[in-house]
């Protein structure tokens, strides 16, 4: 357990802020890098999978995408790194390929949760097709597509430590240093760190996910809920009757 | 007045959902297009308002051929009340109900104020408007979609089973309103219902409707119950069952100056006022329906 | 291919090593995850506690666990036993959701009329709603196993091994062949473990074998989207 406190302490040490190599540095690299990441999967993968979603079309994406789970990450990255040189472009293109497929299912499973009683009375009563996806489907599919990029966020931030192999910074960076000289406390208080992130980004998109529910489906939940209760008190009394 | 002329479809797959259907439908009454699941009523409605399109034949509403109408500009004019409401659900109730003169571009302040008077139109009350559908009964719900299609003054209005989901109580409450509304409002009222009861209570004209869409019988519920052209609409209005063929009771001794009545099977139907042995007769005109006008929305809430 | 044909042995042995470590997570979550989903199917309260920990379990970065845990348990750093463990916890955070969601989506009339038949609590779990959770547990299985075998490369960068040692080895030497080898190699297990999976829940779950085609759609993006 000394090593946590080692860990801690190494984290804490004044010596190891400010400069190219201070946590602060290295903590806004790896924030940088996960943005560029996200920003770039979401521009592909919110449209496409809203696209699949509105028409019903092409489905088959979304499922083949989830597929590309199998590919591994590092692998991906490292031969991505020999083709164009160490640095940024070789992780940022390798994880956005690790983040499309979950925007894309979230994009499009928000899109197809939707009613599809609701859509068809929304252009029942005259709504184009652009007033039914930006009136219904995108507000109404808001929640599952910010699931999405709950877990998309969270792979990114995640493998992101990954990035420094290709000298690319980041937390990892310290990982990998630490793994050289087998300095553990520096090693611990890199994870230590990235770890936190990983927690804060969780609970950023858990409240914004809350946030986006739209107020009258938030409303139709605790109207199940309740009715859920009372079913349950019906039942037990019908029970104990 | 709507005009079906030898109005077709057919899908991919080669199913003929409606053959060679043609009717008059008259404006100010309410039609009534009754008949099983997958006779092809549904499809014959949103023809109306373009939801679907026929493969052949030609749709008229006031002498011009909707076809040369666009969609969403033809569903902005013309109500629509379906099943289950569907109302939006991120909207409150007055949001969803101003839906359709908001996207005609009424200033939404007005368009509002349209909406309230349109809840006390339906028997909705007031502070009910901030409401989101979840918060709301299934009679209160379609409600609230009836009013969401009267909302832009149509003067048609389409209704695909509105009252299928609301239990018998909320829906023979409905029926009425909707009876009512009718005598208020004299609209062109296109109505689908599999419930040839609730087809009789509504119709000025009924529609009776076999497979793809082929008119069985046309015409009022008197005259259709007087005169089933078929077997199939004998079954399909319970005559053959004798359920609508009534007698005076036998066993019930008079209460006062009441007869009781009994279908074929003996069971217990109505009654029927015989003053001095005079059996009545109804007044023919105005015809009313209504049992009762109440607006109270008991066992609604 | 020259240098797949030149290193057939090596690349073998590294399957091999990366099917002994990526193989015990899969299974060992899917049975711990079980009496966890249980606790929070049955205990409303526990529910909240243990998908909470599980989902914090997951927000734990692979490389980093993968140094903590020597730590904690004493091993060395490049032990292929600090990633089994790290990938069944992984897979335990992923499963306990599963498994309590499956059962959670058993239809109450159908644990009711169990109930009404007298089976006892233990056989009604194993004989009804165990079996009925089935649809969702393969989905979540699916998605454990193809993560476990695509994650176990990251050992490679700590030189534990398995294939993501063609990955560093590659990288070093500036073998573009032997690092697409490793990633075929990683998909062609995946995809063969995937199948087996479905296979395997075709042959226990016969029942799920006429599902509509709509139902296998929605089934299939569960898989996707969780």
């Amino acid at each position: 357990m000394n090593i946590f406190a080692e860990g801690i302490a190494w984290l804490f040490d004044p010596a190891h802020y400010g400069g190219v190599d201070g946590i602060d540095t290295r903590i806004g690299e790896h924030i940088m890098i996960s943005v560029i990441v996200l920003a770039i999967a979401a521009v592909i993968a919110i449209p496409v999978g809203y696209l699949i979603g509105h028409t019903g079309r092409g489905r088959v994406i979304v499922v083949v995408s989830g597929g590309v789970r199998a590919l591994p990450t590092l692998g991906l990255m490292i031969l991505i790194a020999l083709n164009v040189g160490v640095g940024l472009e070789a992780p940022v293109i390798a994880f956005v390929v690790l983040a499309v497929p979950s925007i894309l299912a979230g994009a499009y499973a928000g899109f197809d949760a939707v009613d599809r009683r609701t859509i068809d009375a929304a252009r029942a009563v005259g709504m184009t097709e652009w007033q039914i996806v930006t009136k219904v489907e995108i507000p109404l599919g808001l929640p599952l597509l910010m699931g999405g990029l709950r877990s998309a966020s969270l792979q990114v931030i995640a493998t992101a430590t990954l990035a420094d192999y290709v000298g690319a910074g980041g937390l990892g960076h310290f990982l990998f240093l630490g793994l050289q000289t087998r300095d553990y406390p520096q090693m611990l208080a890199g994870s230590i760190v990235v770890v936190l992130l990983a927690l804060f980004s969780e609970l950023l998109f858990a409240i914004l996910e809350r946030l986006v529910v739209p107020a009258g489906v938030r409303a139709g939940e605790r109207a199940d809920n309740q009715e859920d209760v009372r079913a349950k008190s019906v039942r037990s009394r019908t029970a104990t009757g | 007045m709507i005009e079906f002329r030898s109005v077709s479809k057919q899908y991919p797959d080669g199913t003929r959902a409606v053959d060679e259907f043609s009717l008059i439908i008259p404006s100010r009454k309410t039609t009534v297009l009754v008949g099983s699941s997958g006779c092809g009523k549904t499809t014959l409605l949103r023809m109306i308002n373009r939801m679907v399109d026929p493969t052949s034949g030609v749709i008229e509403i006031d002498g011009k051929d909707i076809s040369t109408i666009e969609p969403v500009h033809l569903r902005r004019d013309v109500g629509y009340v379906m099943q289950n409401s569907g109302l939006l659900p991120h909207r409150r109730v007055i949001d969803n109900v101003a839906t359709v003169p908001i996207l005609k571009g009424v200033p939404k302040k007005q368009a509002h104020e349209d909406a309230l008077a349109l809840l006390d139109t339906v028997g909705l009350d007031r502070s009910l408007a901030d409401r989101y559908p979840a918060q709301l009964s299934g009679g209160q719900q379609q409600r609230v979609g009836v009013a969401r299609g009267l909302a832009a003054n149509p003067n048609i209005l389409l209704m695909d089973e509105p009252f299928g989901a609301v239990d018998p109580i909320v829906r023979t409450d409905l029926q009425n309103e909707t009876l009512r509304l009718q005598r208020e409002l004299d609209k062109t009222v296109v109505f689908v219902t599999h419930d040839i009861d609730e087809a009789f209570l509504l119709g000025d004209q009924v529609i009776i409707l076999e497979k793809g869409a082929h008119i069985a019988q046309q015409g009022s519920p008197e005259e259709i119950l007087a005169n089933p052209v078929s077997e199939f609409v004998a079954n399909f209005i319970g005559a053959d069952r004798g359920k609508r063929r009534l007698a005076v009771s036998s066993i019930a001794h008079p209460q006062g100056d009441d007869l009781v009545l009994v279908d074929a099977g003996g069971y217990a139907a109505g009654v029927i006022a015989a003053p001095g042995g005079q059996l009545a007769t109804a007044n023919p005109t105005p015809k009313s329906r209504s049992i009762s006008n109440k607006t109270s929305q008991a066992g609604d809430a | 291919m020259v240098w797949v044909f030149n290193n057939l042995t090596e690349i073998w042995q590294h399957t091999l090593e990366h099917l002994q470590i990526a193989l015990p997570p899969i299974i060992l979550s899917f049975i711990i995850a079980i009496p966890l989903g249980w606790l929070a199917k049955r205990f409303p309260p526990a529910r909240g506690t243990i998908l909470t920990l599980a989902s914090l379990l997951y927000a734990i970065p692979s490389l980093p666990l993968l140094i903590v845990i020597p730590v904690l348990i004493g091993t060395g750093l490049q032990d292929p036993i600090n990633v089994v463990i790290a990938l069944t916890l992984y897979g335990i955070a992923l499963m306990a959701r599963s498994t309590a969601d499956g059962l959670r989506s058993v239809d109450p009339d159908v644990r009711q009329s169990a109930t009404a038949l007298g089976y006892s609590p233990w056989t009604q779990f194993w004989a009804v709603e165990f079996p009925l959770a089935g649809p969702v547990l393969l989905a979540g299985i699916r998605v454990v196993s193809v993560s476990t075998i695509s994650l176990t490369t990251v050992g490679g960068v700590l030189g534990i091994p398995g294939l993501g040692l063609l990955f560093t080895d590659g990288f070093q030497r500036g073998l573009v062949e032997e690092i697409t080898t490793g990633i075929v190699l990683v998909i062609v297990i995946a995809v063969v473990m995937d199948t087996v999976l479905v296979m395997l829940g075709r042959w226990l779950m016969p029942w799920t074998r006429v599902a509509s085609p709509a139902v296998r759609r929605r089934r299939n993006l569960r898989a996707v989207t969780t």
